[in-house]
């Protein structure tokens, strides 16, 4: 008896499942990429890992002649930086958000929202241009001889403000990161402000609250998680950006406590380095890649577990 | 009583003013980038921009990084869109409960600001380096290994945008194609994915809005090249690197070409934007 | 296979009987139960309501219909739903062989984002590969079917989505008796739609009822009385009482029943 011919329903149960797991495999790739930059810059940074073991992470000598490779000064440019762009960046994105949802007239803000969201369109090597050639001038003529003779005369923190007046430096690159990220945060913070219920605000304004007290004492305790998710999401950016920091950080593996001081961070010793290097060096660079990847994945993370746990919670009312 | 009354107006006042003043903050910011870019861009505008190549330096123009950059974000986009699709369709129409499309589905969101410098490492390891041991050094960078890299930039986008859209679409359309008696593939390719086109289309050219600007990851991948080259295989130009290397240069002139290219750039990328918007408003309107 | 369904059409239509026989039918949408223990005839040629409070669970009887449920994870029916006979929740019943047999209409109109003949013509494809002028007249003939024709004869190629609410729902019922099938499901088909588009569809299921057997759910208790042959009312899962609709809107058996056509609740 010959074999029948496959029926209709059976071709198409055929297809259907050859559509859905190519598809599937395509999702895949996403999970693929993720593990694939993870473990081959692993697997590059491999020598100077077990080469220098901890004294990778712990030492400040970053020597390409002597063959020393120590992570700190990087890291350290990485991590201070970063933290001046959030220290900057939160407040002024939350009052950019509270002007778009709150204070603005209905007729202002799309447009400004709009204007916002421009600002995070814009390539980051036009900021590291900008900030090179407009914004590092203007810190060194204007800036930071104020900074020298106001703050840096204070006892304590004295030292991170006083120094000469490069331009270039932590600082500097610290504030360029932090327009960088301000539009990303302040779309959070607008986003999750505007889902708190009106009927919210209302009974607070009802009972006379200003409208400060209702952001203040209804609507930010309402979208905490949320608020900090934001802060992480810009965090995330601000600890892998290269190209906005990499010309106004000054490419020097010091460490100084004064944030007026040229360094470096291990986006921009990738950019400036990789290129020339090889063997070990090549390697150190990798390695590097390796620790920004893992870091920023947790920091990214963090973020949008706290940005899902309010997309549940709203979903649930 | 007063007192407080008073001190509550003075800080809402107060907090009003600050959130302004952050906002023109903000604004300022754009105005001074935008308007530095334009008129420092406009001074080396010319013929000589888009005739010459890179070669002849500060008497030349960028005409290799210019067609080095349509190449690479051309054959970027090409790569990530169909995978970007095909992904995005999966968590929307087969996974949107399982656990493996939740998992998936989260993790496109971290590779959507993961940091693009360790993308393009990632292709250095896995295509440059592979590539330069098989051909004996022959073959090493690409626009090759350039545009995998941006793809891998644009995937998440266009991953997330096409989940999004045809998430929007009513189920009843589903059921609707189904209660015809045609299979899922049919119904998604021909009905679903035509349904959200211009929502999808809208995430393809924000994806290449994205990459267009994008530096760190061309630096060891497509490398970078003072000629004219067209070959997928070959070390190529691209503006934001070729930027990058000018920026650094202590030439003014050099400057000058840098800032053109600046210029090029964004108002590529702000029409990329217009456009995306002006898509999405009219697929908006169609299926009301 | 297509002579198979015609033949069968035919003997179908020989003798008024009982097209569709529902035994101790149960639904479960995960835990929950949405039907208890359903059995109904719907005979063949006629129009069949079926009334309810909303969640009482006639929409999900419907949709046991062409089994369009299983899209849905979680969701399962058992018991019998006999098609001339044959059980369709019977997993071995092929779905296109059941699809084709009985088609839906929903709620609200959903054209394909395709040209008004497309539309017609995609399904059609789909189970058979007719000729281009065969095509042609078989898209016209649901056309007129569903009188819809005269309306959008000079704009077929022009986009479904530029139709009226009204034209879109004919366009959604020419789409399934393309496919000649034998049942047509309507799930609350004038809902979404106004007084006049809502005559204009009635009018058609009156003459629709000559050829096909034509189930209908509907919130609108004048709809059922001025459209059904027969009516049933469920509540609460249940069916309540099924009978001719004269009978149903004059002189119902239960209380439930008369309590929700006079507008005693629901």
């Amino acid at each position: 008896m010959p074999a029948p011919a496959p029926r209709r329903a059976d071709l198409d149960a055929r297809r259907d499942r050859w559509f859905a797991h190519s598809l599937k495999a395509a999702a895949l790739l996403v999970l693929a990429v993720l593990l694939g930059a993870a473990l081959s810059t692993l697997w590059g940074g491999r020598e100077v890992l077990i080469g220098h073991g901890l004294d990778f992470l712990a030492s400040s000598q970053w020597n390409p002649v002597a063959g020393r490779y120590g992570a700190l000064a990087p890291v350290f440019g990485t991590v201070v930086t970063s933290f001046v762009a959030i220290l900057l960046a939160v407040p002024l994105a939350f009052g950019i958000a509270l002007f778009l949802t709150e204070i603005a007239p209905p007729w202002l803000r799309r447009p400004v929202s709009a204007a916002i969201e421009l600002l995070a369109a814009i390539p980051s090597i036009i900021y590291g241009m900008w900030g090179l050639f407009v914004f590092v001038p203007f810190m060194a003529e204007h800036i930071e001889p104020m900074l020298d003779a106001s703050l840096g005369q204070l006892p304590v923190i004295g030292a991170l403000f006083s120094g000469p007046p490069l331009g270039l430096g932590v600082l500097t690159a610290g504030i360029v990161l932090a327009v960088m990220i301000v539009p990303f945060i302040a779309a959070v913070m607008r986003e999750v402000f505007l889902a708190v219920p009106t009927r919210l605000k209302e009974s607070a304004r009802a009972l006379g609250a200003t409208p400060w007290e209702v952001v203040w004492h209804i609507v930010l305790p309402a979208t905490r998680s949320a608020v900090v998710g934001g802060i992480f999401l810009g965090l995330g950016r601000a600890l892998g950006e290269t190209m906005a920091v990499t010309f106004v950080l000054g490419n020097a593996y010091d460490i100084h406590a004064s944030l007026l001081m040229p360094g470096t961070s291990i986006s921009s010793s990738i950019a400036n380095e990789f290129n020339e290097a090889v063997g070990n060096h090549r390697s150190a660079l990798l390695a590097l890649g390796f620790l920004l990847f893992v870091v920023t994945f947790f920091v990214l993370l963090i973020a949008r577990l706290m940005l899902r746990r309010l997309a549940r919670r709203e979903g649930a009312t | 009583m007063i007192g407080l009354y008073h001190r509550r107006a003075f800080v809402n006042v107060l907090a009003i003013l600050l959130a302004t003043a952050s906002t023109l903050i903000g604004l300022g910011f754009l105005a001074s980038i935008l308007w530095i870019t334009l008129a420092r861009g406009l001074v080396a505008f010319g013929m000589p921009l888009i005739t010459r190549i890179t070669a002849d330096g500060a008497q030349g123009g960028l005409a290799n990084a210019i067609v080095g950059s349509l190449i690479i974000d051309c054959m970027a986009i090409l790569i990530a869109a169909p995978l970007g699709v095909m992904a995005g369709t999966w968590l929307a129409e087969y996974a949107s409960r399982s656990r493996l499309g939740a998992l998936i589905r989260f993790m496109n969101d971290i590779l959507l600001s993961a940091p693009s410098i360790v993308l393009g490492l990632f292709i250095y390891m896995v295509v440059v380096l592979p590539m330069s041991a098989w051909s004996n050094g022959a073959v090493s960078f690409s626009a090759l290994a350039g545009a995998l890299a941006l793809a891998l930039i644009a995937l998440p986008v266009i991953v997330r945008t096409t989940d999004e859209m045809l998430r929007l679409l009513p189920s009843t359309l589903r059921e609707a194609a189904l209660s015809l008696g045609v299979p899922q593939w049919k119904l998604t390719t021909q009905v679903l994915l035509r349904a959200a086109g211009s929502g999808i289309l809208t995430g393809v050219l924000l994806a290449l809005a994205r990459l267009a600007g994008e530096t760190a990851p061309l630096l060891f991948t497509a490398f970078g090249n003072n000629f004219m080259a067209h070959g997928p295989l070959d070390k190529m130009a691209s503006l934001p690197a070729t930027i990058y290397q000018y920026t650094n240069d202590p030439d003014p002139a050099m400057h000058a070409i840098a800032w053109a290219g600046a210029l090029m750039i964004t108002l590529f990328v702000l029409a990329l934007g217009m456009l995306a918007r002006w898509f999405l408003s009219r697929g908006h309107l169609r299926h009301e | 296979m297509n002579e198979l369904a015609a033949t069968q059409h035919t003997a179908a239509s020989l003798a008024p009987h009982n097209h569709i026989e529902v035994r101790g039918l149960d639904f479960h949408y995960h835990q929950q139960r949405a039907l208890n223990n359903i059995t109904l005839d719907i005979p063949a040629r006629n129009v069949t309501a079926i009334i309810g409070p909303s969640g009482c669970g006639k929409s999900t009887l419907l949709r046991v219909f062409n089994r369009i449920y299983a899209m849905h994870p979680g969701l399962r029916a058992s018991g019998e739903v006999l098609l001339d006979g044959e059980n369709i929740l019977d997993p071995r019943y092929s779905l296109n062989r059941l699809r084709s047999k009985v088609g839906m209409v929903f709620q609200k109109p959903v054209p394909f984002p395709m040209t008004i003949f497309e539309n017609i013509a995609w399904g059609i494809r789909h189970h058979e590969r007719p000729g281009r002028a065969e095509l042609a007249s078989r898209v016209e003939q649901a056309l007129r079917d569903a009188a819809l024709w005269d309306e959008v004869k000079d704009k077929l190629g022009g986009s479904a989505l530029g139709l009226s609410g009204g034209q879109q729902q004919r366009l959604c019922i020419a789409r399934c008796i393309a496919l000649r099938p034998q049942v047509l499901l309507l799930d609350e088909p004038t809902s979404a739609l106004d007084p006049i588009a809502t005559g204009r569809i009635e009018q058609l299921i009156d003459e629709l009822k000559r050829s096909y057997t034509i189930v209908i759910v509907t919130h609108n208790m004048q709809q059922a009385a001025r459209i059904s042959d027969r009516t049933a009312f469920m509540y609460m899962g249940e069916l309540i009482e099924m009978d001719a609709t004269e009978k149903i809107f004059t002189a119902p058996a239960r209380k439930q029943t008369e309590d929700y056509i006079t507008g005693r609740f629901g």
